[in-house]
């Protein structure tokens, strides 16, 4: 397909700006001024909406494919979200900063107490603050309140490491480091989960947190996981919980009840709103009493009157994470999913989400390798081992499923498992749609053993075929030059 | 049984199931979970119809002032939003698409990044655009991670004329961290260039500055960029993309990270959020750059494609040695941006930024008139520009949100000494008459 900009005709309009009221101001200096105009497109209205309709055809997406990319929580996103985001559209948010300003944000300001307050009884956490943007800026956030927390105790200095899972999101490790910390990754276990022995060995009174994601990467639940977090208490670490995979645990179990001390929610992947083909995402951080004296400002509070506002002063605030008070319009889509599904409803998430991967473990069993064969919660993490002895790789099956009309799992990622093929079905998906695709994974298998070939060659029903990531890399064409 | 009817299972599907995996009941499926850390309460409210729902969020949105006339800006703006904006970035592949990992199926979502990034390049002058960050402050603070990470120093120099707002993220993404972040107080809403050229030397590894700044200042900073290169560090821009129809380009000025927020590019204001930050930067910074990059390739057959590059600098790949922690970032909020520079196109945003500044000189104009009121700043404003008042602006500013008009944002509460300003903006959406009412009830105000 062409670029918009080779679609670009001279003089062309594709929209129509209101006309001037006000007479032309004086021209400014001309060293303040451009010299070279910005060479944007020039289309028609109606090039520009066949331009974007037909790439957006050339998308795999929850809404045309199942699309089971494991970590992420690809579930079908309610339309009704989109129509009630739309409703906050004029809002400005310079008007809550206004000298009595929140007089008129009553509504605004109100939803995301609520939201906090919701996600804090999800998760068993004290207060939340809904300003990081997305998970990983929640990590960051996160991290940033544990070591105001530190710092406040003298202990500054001292506390130096924090400590990650191998199996952990590499946002973890980066999010930490980010934010000062060195690292310390301790190995799995053959049960699946960080090994407990050398997690005891690594504990000293310097390691300032420890970042879990429970289930784990692996969709195992951590068995030990309250052991985990009173060892680290002993030591005055603190326990993250990464809420990426919180999807398999609503109403099951809380992170605050086993420990943990601040947490990230990802609204994109557990609240059902939609991913937007790489975000806006949105990662609220929970605390427990501990660091409320850290959350970030402007803090949401209600007056005895239930009067919402807005706490700027506190000299204790690891200070703002986000210009304003992070991506509302995402927010406003997870709150109504929220109070849509209500108590039962995310009960139901949690459990058919759990029940939807243990079905594809189940099946999908006899053909792939499963290195950690037990009861998962809400995803399962096969290997393309066997496919290997083939020469047929976790890429080629995934690419074979392309051409199925699937988009794939996510691949080589726990990084732990060789050739790993991570699936989370979520419980969106019905019987049919699942029993068709571990059709498919089936003959995927079965094609690695009778038609190798096939399978390296594949896609073939794209609109391209598979690409040269070393020439990217080399030629480092990062826009476009004509 | 179905409390989600976003949950499709029968009750026979699930019994089906259930037999398949080789267990009784749902709740067997948890037994992982020890039984002595199960949830004791989950005390949500029940759930309700779609219905029901939209009619919440509908009083939800009640509850906040409605029509109100907006001369407020602070880093976000009210722009026009061209109706292809909503109705393209609402298609659903593009919006239920994920991160384009796989790219035969995502070349929709790669190639409209690839155009993102190209559009980026264009407006800043720069070579190369990541495809977004979260936000104007967050990039601030990526740019200068990048400069620490390429000078290998550790000292930041921030124009106080540079948001309060994006300086406080500044500081809070860098407070654990081994760095110094030195801010020069304004001199009348510009850059005190004096006491920067005092605290230049090899130990700083860049300056960061805003164009327009806070006030509404247009300046010039070619001469500043010499200067900072003079001592080996990089100049960071943060600028406003409109105003970049008419305002030097950062490639003209010289700076070497040039970021913002894409709001005011077909973004709502929404209460703060979505909207996206941009970064673009000189060739050679590439491999320091934060977040995604789409670069444009070959397939087997020859035919162009597009692909996540340089993924190595990533956290997935890097863990914890990567150029930043980002993975999502604000993918469908940079589409939005595309599609609005595309929709306005290049003379579009000449003029786009032309009737900003009219109308803001309009403005300037008039309100300068009334007794006792005049402009702080003697440079060039673009849309926004300071005035001194006769009294507190905060009160003024209290008086006039009565009457359904956000005035301006008073410094007050961002600036010692700055109780009289107040910073006014005023986009093309603003009306003459709306502008006159404005006037008249600041004068009724001043009065009081």
């Amino acid at each position: 397909m062409q670029l918009i900009y080779e679609l670009s005709v001279p003089g062309r309009r594709g929209l129509k700006l209101p006309a001037s009221d006000v007479p032309a101001a004086v021209a400014l200096p001309e060293a303040l001024l451009r010299k070279e105009q910005a060479d944007l497109a020039e289309v028609s209205e109606l090039d520009l909406v066949r331009h974007f309709t037909n790439l957006s055809r050339r998308n795999f997406s929850v809404d045309t494919n199942f699309y089971p990319l494991g970590s992420c929580t690809m579930k079908y996103n309610a339309k009704v979200l989109e129509n009630a985001a739309t409703l906050f559209a004029p809002f400005h948010p310079m008007t809550a900063l206004l000298p009595g300003g929140v007089d008129f944000c009553q509504g605004t300001l109100g939803m995301l107490y609520d939201l906090g307050q919701l996600l804090a009884d999800i998760t068993g956490m004290d207060e939340v603050t809904t300003q990081p943007l997305a998970g990983a800026h929640g990590e960051m956030t996160g991290i940033l309140l544990v070591s105001a927390y530190h710092a406040a105790r003298g202990n500054k200095a001292k506390k130096k490491y924090v400590v990650v899972p191998d199996s952990s999101h590499g946002t973890n490790p980066a999010s930490a480091a980010i934010a000062g910390y060195e690292i310390i990754t301790v190995p799995t276990a053959s049960y699946g989960d960080m090994d407990l022995e050398l997690f005891k060995a690594a504990m000293t009174d310097e390691v300032a947190a420890v970042m879990m994601t429970c289930p784990n990467t692996l969709g195992l639940f951590n068995p030990h996981i309250k052991e985990i977090s009173d060892i680290a208490h002993s030591h005055d670490a603190l326990m993250y919980y990464d809420g990426a995979n919180l999807n398999a645990i609503m109403g099951k179990v809380k992170p605050g009840d086993v420990g943990f001390d601040v947490i990230h929610v990802n609204l994109h992947k557990t609240f059902g709103t939609p991913h937007g083909g790489g975000g806006p995402g949105s990662g609220p951080v929970g605390v427990k009493k501990s660091l409320i004296p850290f959350l970030p400002q402007p803090r949401i509070v209600m007056d005895d009157d239930g009067k919402l506002l807005l706490e700027t002063t506190n000299k204790g605030s690891i200070g703002r994470t986000a210009n304003f008070f992070g991506n509302f319009g995402v927010m406003a889509k997870a709150y109504a999913y929220i109070i849509m599904l209500g108590r039962e409803g995310l009960i139901q998430v949690s459990e058919q989400a759990v029940l939807n991967a243990n079905y594809i473990k189940e099946k999908l069993k006899p053909y792939y390798d499963l290195p950690y064969d037990m009861t998962c919660m809400h995803e399962c993490v096969f290997s393309a081992s066997k496919q290997l002895e083939h020469g047929v790789h976790a890429i080629d099956i995934a690419k074979f499923l392309i051409d199925k009309g699937y988009h794939p799992p996510t691949v080589y990622f726990p990084m732990i498992v060789k050739e790993a093929i991570m699936i989370e079905p979520t419980e969106t998906e019905s019987k049919a749609a699942m029993d068709a695709f571990i059709a498919v994974m089936i003959e995927a298998a079965q094609t690695a053993i009778s038609n190798p070939q096939a399978l390296h060659d594949a896609p073939l029903t794209m609109p391209i075929s598979r690409l040269d990531e070393t020439k990217a890399a080399r030629e480092q064409n990062v826009c476009c030059s004509g | 049984m179905n409390d989600s009817h976003y949950c499709p299972h029968t009750p026979e599907e699930i019994a089906e199931m259930l037999s398949a995996i080789g267990v009784a009941d749902v709740e067997e499926l948890f037994a992982p979970i020890p039984a002595e850390l199960r949830a004791k309460t989950f005390n949500l409210p029940a759930g309700m119809s779609e219905f029901e729902t939209f009619s919440r969020m509908q009083a939800i949105a009640a509850d906040n002032t409605q029509g109100m006339t907006n001369f407020i800006g602070g880093g976000f703006y009210d722009h026009i939003i061209p109706a292809v904006v909503d109705h393209l970035s609402g298609r659903s592949e593009f919006y239920t698409a994920y991160t384009p990992y796989q790219p035969e199926c995502s070349q929709g979502t790669l190639q409209a990044l690839f155009e993102y990034q190209t559009a980026i390049c264009r407006l800043t002058g720069l070579d190369v655009s990541n495809a977004s960050l979260y936000d104007g402050g967050s990039a601030c603070a990526e740019a200068a991670m990048m400069a620490l990470r390429v000078t290998g120093r550790n000292k930041i120099v921030v124009d106080g004329c540079v948001s309060p707002f994006s300086r406080q993220v500044l500081k809070t993404y860098l407070f654990n961290l081994d760095v110094e972040v030195i801010e020069i107080a304004p001199q009348k809403g510009q850059l005190d260039r004096a006491a920067l050229a005092a605290l230049l030397d090899d130990s700083v590894a860049a300056v960061l500055v805003q164009n327009p700044n806070f006030f509404g200042t247009v300046e010039d900073f070619t001469a500043l960029a010499d200067q900072v290169h003079g001592v080996g560090a990089l100049l960071i821009g943060s600028v406003y993309p409109i105003a970049l129809g008419m305002l030097k380009s950062p490639g003209e000025v010289g700076i070497d990270i040039a970021v913002g927020d894409g709001q005011s590019l077909g973004n709502p204001l929404s209460f703060g959020g979505p909207s996206f930050g941009f970064i673009a930067a000189r060739k050679k910074l590439i491999r320091n750059m934060p977040g995604r990059i789409v670069g444009e390739t070959v397939d087997r057959n020859g035919k162009r494609g597009f692909v996540l590059t340089l993924q190595a600098r990533e956290q997935h790949i890097k863990r914890h040695k990567a150029t930043s922690n980002i993975c999502s970032n604000q993918g469908l909020c940079a589409l939005r941006g595309l599609i609005f520079l595309s929709s306005v196109g290049k003379e579009g945003l000449v003029n786009l930024a032309g009737l900003n500044r009219d109308k803001a000189e309009y403005a300037k104009a008039q309100l300068t008139a009334l007794p006792g009121v005049s402009v702080l700043q003697s440079a060039a404003t673009f849309n926004e520009f300071t005035l001194y008042l006769p009294k507190n602006a905060i009160a003024v500013v209290a008086l006039l949100l009565d009457k359904g008009i956000a005035a301006g944002v008073p410094l007050g509460d961002y600036y010692d000494g700055a109780e009289n300003c107040l910073v006014v903006t005023v986009t093309e959406k603003r009306t003459k008459k709306e502008i006159d009412l404005l006037v008249k009830e600041l004068e009724v105000a001043l009065c009081n």
